[in-house]
């Protein structure tokens, strides 16, 4: 197993967890405390005071700065202590980190790595959380196990069949074209089940309102580490998206994944359902919701239980790759590349 | 064949329908058939190393 891929953006919240109140949040192992200025610009600081380690989340804010809990050293927006208590000079190297932030379609992303490698125009988009012409329902689960497992677990969806008994109709596998493409140079994988002819099963037949049989596209596409977007395309039969990519007469649901490392074995799982039919109907928003927030829950219970068993086993244990492996061989592969790319001269176990 | 990635530098790997067997086609246009994907992705990432004995399209 690589380790962490570091110098790469994060999702580290939605937008809508941060505020006037010190929030903590440890991204790939490193505490880090989130605010937002009075003006209302987040704020991503090391959650360690410099004096003696006290984590700066259990502190309080006072204007822009933050005061220690413990003895009162005062950290400006840019981590800069600016009043240590009972003197007047202040030490050279009281500062603490601060982390380059961009917040983008509902997201607060967050670099970690290397701070003059952080170029915001590389945070990967997912524009429909934050699109007037999408519903969005959104939410964050914690799983207890180590990222991979949860790429694994995202990258194939037959696992559907039995893991999650049936809940979310998915095309089976048989009689349905599944290709997989690997972008080696912009690193995105791609893995396409089209199905030209399928069933509509009545969730969408009542919430869309067509009537027969459908065409049927799940899409994945995997912008490694952290964004994974599931592009579920649904139209009467025959019906295709234009030559210039528009799509007006198919209804189309994306569900978007943020897979943030917390520590070597635990993730964020923060999870996202838009779709741009059936906007104001809070019952499609409902169940759309809570079948999504199932299946999360399905997945994270089996995937606690799957590090536990991995934790108990000797390194390098054995596995059986088939055809529905080949997409998450790819993402394994990326995620090895980046993680030694962040670390040159490093040894990265594998 | 499905098509949804563009670029030079793009692997496709069809399943083939109604079968185990899974098409590899490299960017070069060069193709392999297999039905283990780890064997398939060696292949693929091994570009251009038995690539040109392979029919090109
Ligand atoms: S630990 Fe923060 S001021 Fe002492
Ligand atoms: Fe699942
Ligand atoms: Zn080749």
């Amino acid at each position: 197993m690589p380790t962490f891929a570091r110098n790469q953006w994060y999702v580290a919240a939605y937008s809508r967890e941060l505020g006037r109140e010190l929030f903590p949040r440890t991204i790939l192992g490193e505490p880090i405390v989130f605010y937002r200025t009075e003006s209302g610009d987040a704020v991503a600081l090391a959650d360690r005071c410099v004096h003696r380690r006290y984590p700066l989340s259990e502190s309080r804010l006072e204007g822009d700065t933050i005061v220690c809990g413990y003895h009162g050293f005062t950290y400006d927006r840019a981590g800069s202590c600016v009043f240590v208590p009972g003197q007047s000079r202040i030490p050279r190297t009281a500062r603490v980190a601060s982390y380059p932030l961009v917040e983008q379609d509902s997201f607060v992303w967050v670099w970690i790595g290397d701070r003059d490698k952080a170029d915001p125009t590389l945070v990967p988009r997912a524009p429909w959380l934050a699109d007037p012409a999408y519903t969005t329902v959104s939410g964050m689960e914690p799983l207890r196990a180590r990222y991979e497992l949860l790429v694994d677990n995202l990258m194939d969806l037959s696992h559907e069949t039995y893991l999650h008994g049936g809940y979310i109709g998915t095309p089976e596998v048989a009689n349905t074209p599944i290709t997989t493409e690997v972008d080696e140079e912009n690193e995105i994988i791609y893995v396409s089940r089209h199905m030209a002819d399928a069933e509509c099963p009545s969730f969408y037949a009542r919430s869309t309102g067509i009537e027969g049989r459908i065409t049927r596209w799940q899409d994945i596409e995997y912008h490694p580490p952290c964004l994974y977007l599931l592009h579920s395309r649904i139209a009467p039969v025959g019906v295709l998206p234009n030559d210039d990519g528009t799509d007006p007469d198919a209804f189309h649901v994306e569900v978007v994944y943020a897979i943030t490392p917390e520590t070597e074995h635990s993730t964020h799982d923060f999870w996202a359902v838009a779709r741009d039919f059936a906007l104001d109907d809070q019952e499609v928003s409902d169940f759309l919701a809570e079948s999504n927030r199932t299946v999360v829950l399905q997945d994270v219970r089996a995937l606690d239980v799957l590090e536990q068993v991995i934790q108990s086993e000797p390194d390098g244990y054995q596995e059986l790759s088939i055809n529905i492996d080949t997409g998450g061989l790819a993402a394994r592969r990326f995620l090895r590349r980046m993680a030694e790319r962040a670390a040159p001269g490093a040894l990265v176990r594998s | 064949m499905t098509a949804m990635l563009r670029g030079n530098t793009v692997f496709r790997i069809h399943w083939v329908l109604n079968t185990d067997r899974l098409l590899g086609v490299c960017h070069c246009g060069a193709e392999h058939e297999s039905q283990d994907p780890v064997e398939l992705w060696d292949w693929l990432l091994a570009h251009p190393e038995g690539h040109e004995e392979e029919p090109a399209r």
